[in-house]
């Protein structure tokens, strides 16, 4: 075809990370885990660690994760991620090993795995996707669940009196000594993505180190089970989440002051 | 090498050290706590991996992972830590990893007490996990077996890809014998290609024990089953002593089996024709050869520190051919020679009803708490 203007090379701006395999993913619609994964295969192909990398899959809606990442992988009982990233880490100390958990896997069955890897200052990474509901087996209440959110095990709204508060991860493994890097981001609209990803980075970057435990809490939506479509699914993220769950830094080592990406 | 006094519990690490274990993970609980504590030194020394883990729970998806590296690993515990590990042997199971553990059986059920006990036999024989599993289960009645037999499991584990139990009670993990510690084997330096480790320079791999399909997780257990089938046809072991001539047969593995040597001996010496035979493996379970036993004698005593678990194993083997007497001693009871040298008397003197339950005649002539 002719043309007045002369042809320009076609630019590639935006391809799948190769830490991600091609395979479409069961997640869905306005589900934030495709999201989560890409920014960690992102900054696997940014930190070209791809090739040394081991990841440890949950029970929840992720538990097929293994299908989405171009890496190592292994798939954990519930909750026990971080015992299983332990002990592959334990004997294979210089491969990356992270865990994706959910907040039941990672606040409620799991609670004394993370605490206690935490505690240790295995110098692993977790990824914790805090959708505030229990995903895959259809919306019941989770440790993370707000006060007054109604769950299919919590009719009439998450009564504190009987169900107790939700539970602050990010505030309470940022006070083990062992931790690195804890911090909590949201994935509902892009600025907080973008922070999201150096986050993630940041996070990598305090294992390559060897400077302790470290976690990125991750806002997350769950359309599906919120009963709302997926914007309104953001903006109850950003409404009602993150008073409760603030965007904070609450531990970084001094060893990586000044980093930045 | 020497022979020293060892305790059993330390030669059973020991010998998991000297065959080239990699990894240990582990918690504390009586009456084998002293398999981590020599872990505890003896790995770091070595430069190996050792971690005391915050719970049973933790220990074993430890191991689950360190597994799926393909390095040799293995945890030790009693009863009530075997169970909270049961969730993480099934998961091994389902994804088809090597891994070595060492059972010190004590009394049960629930906190139990910290005494010697058989009781734990159709836990892991059949497989206390869930799902449609197999593990080799070995049964020491000695320090210098326990050592001989740890060793083993290593190797057994990786043929076949399964989990391996050394199943000793109390009193193995805690006496102290004379015996002899293999030398020292080099750690393994190559991997199973199943193994994960990074996907440096080839295809990822996912190592995993669901199968959504049906049909493939039929697949997957019907492989572990005709996986049982090779190792019954090449695992079986066991010791028969006096059994040339025997008419009468008495069964029994473990400590409880040790004890019924000594009825043996002491039967023997008033002219009796009894013999023992003793299982090392429980599973893969010696039918074939009780059956064969079965065919020249007139009747069996079994002899074990539970209710009658194995009991039930024998008694399908045999078919009814010929009559089975059982005896146990519960709780963390042991049982003394003289106890197993009446039964023999009574079991020679007959006459033994061809059926009904062995248990129930036991009951009627047993008074528990004696001492």
């Amino acid at each position: 075809m002719d043309t007045i203007a002369p042809a320009q090379p076609a630019q590639t701006v935006y391809v799948r990370p190769s830490s991600l395999t091609d395979t479409p993913m069961h997640y869905c619609p306005g589900c934030t885990h495709g999201v989560a994964h890409r920014l960690i295969a992102e900054v696997m192909d940014e930190m070209e660690i791809r090739e040394k990398t081991i990841g440890v899959a949950p029970v929840g809606c992720s538990v097929f994760a293994y299908n989405y990442f171009n890496c190592d992988f292994v798939e954990a009982a519930h909750g026990r991620a971080p015992a299983m990233a332990t002990g592959i880490k334990r004997v294979l100390p210089d491969r990356i090993v992270f865990a994706y958990q959910g907040d039941g896997d990672l606040a409620s069955i799991g609670m004394g795995e993370i605490m206690h890897a935490a505690g240790r200052g295995e110098n692993i990474t977790v990824i914790f996707i805090n959708n505030a509901i229990y995903g895959m087996t259809g919306g019941q209440m989770a440790p993370t669940t707000l006060p007054g959110q109604k769950t299919t095990s919590s009719p009439n709204g998450r009564d504190v009196e009987q169900m107790g508060f939700p539970l602050h991860m990010s505030e309470v493994l940022a006070k083990m000594e062992g931790s690195g890097y804890i911090v909590r981001r949201s994935l509902h609209d892009p600025k907080n993505i973008r922070l999201a990803k150096k986050a993630i980075r940041m996070a990598f970057e305090t294992q390559m180190r060897g400077l302790g435990f470290s976690m990125v809490e991750l806002l997350s939506t769950c359309p599906t089970n919120w009963g709302m479509t997926p914007v309104e699914a953001l903006g109850w993220l950003e409404e009602h989440m993150i008073p409760v769950y603030p965007l904070e830094d609450f531990k970084v080592s001094s060893a990586l002051t000044g980093l930045k990406f | 090498m020497t022979r020293e006094l060892l305790e059993g519990n330390f030669a059973m690490a020991e010998a998991s050290v000297r065959a080239g274990v990699e990894a240990y993970f582990g918690y504390p609980i009586t009456p084998q706590t002293e398999v981590l504590e020599w872990m505890s030194h003896r790995m770091p020394e070595l430069g190996r991996a050792f971690l005391q883990a915050e719970s049973e729970v933790a220990a074993i998806n430890m191991v689950y992972g360190a597994a799926c590296t393909g390095a040799r690993v293995m945890s030790s515990s009693s009863s009530p830590g075997v169970s909270l590990m049961m969730e993480g042997l099934s998961y091994i199971a389902g994804t088809e990893l090597p891994v070595v553990l060492i059972d010190v059986v004590r009394g049960g059920p629930g906190l139990g007490n910290i005494a010697p006990s058989q009781g734990d036999y159709n836990q892991i024989v059949h497989g206390g996990g869930h799902g449609d599993y197999f593990p080799i289960v070995l049964a020491p009645a000695s320090i210098q077996e326990a050592i001989d037999l740890t060793v083993l499991s290593f190797d057994l584990a990786e043929k076949y890809r399964a989990i391996t139990v050394v199943m000793a009670d109390g009193s193995i993990g805690q006496m102290m014998e004379p015996a002899e510690l293999p030398p020292m084997q080099p750690v393994k330096t190559t991997r199973p290609d199943w193994a994960v480790a990074g996907a440096e320079g080839r295809e990822r791999r996912v190592l995993t024990s669901i199968y959504l399909k049906p049909e493939e997780e039929e697949v997957t257990n019907y492989r572990l089953v005709e996986r049982m089938f090779q190792i019954q046809a090449n695992e079986i072991r066991y010791r028969e002593y006096y059994l040339d001539d025997a008419e009468f047969v008495v069964i029994g593995f473990g400590t409880a089996g040790r004890v019924a040597l000594s009825a043996v001996r002491s039967a023997r010496a008033e002219g009796i024709h009894v013999g023992l035979f003793r299982p090392i493996t429980l599973s893969p379970f010696p039918s074939t050869q009780i059956e064969s036993l079965a065919k020249h004698t007139q009747a069996m005593l079994v002899v074990e520190m539970n209710t009658g678990q194995m009991l039930d194993d024998v008694r399908l083997a045999i078919k009814g051919q010929v009559p089975v007497e059982f005896y146990g001693r519960l709780g963390g009871m042991v049982p003394f020679p003289d106890e197993i040298l009446d039964e023999i008397h009574r079991m020679v003197r007959g006459p033994l009803p061809p059926d009904g339950d062995p248990r129930k005649r036991w009951m009627l002539r047993f008074t528990p708490g004696r001492v």
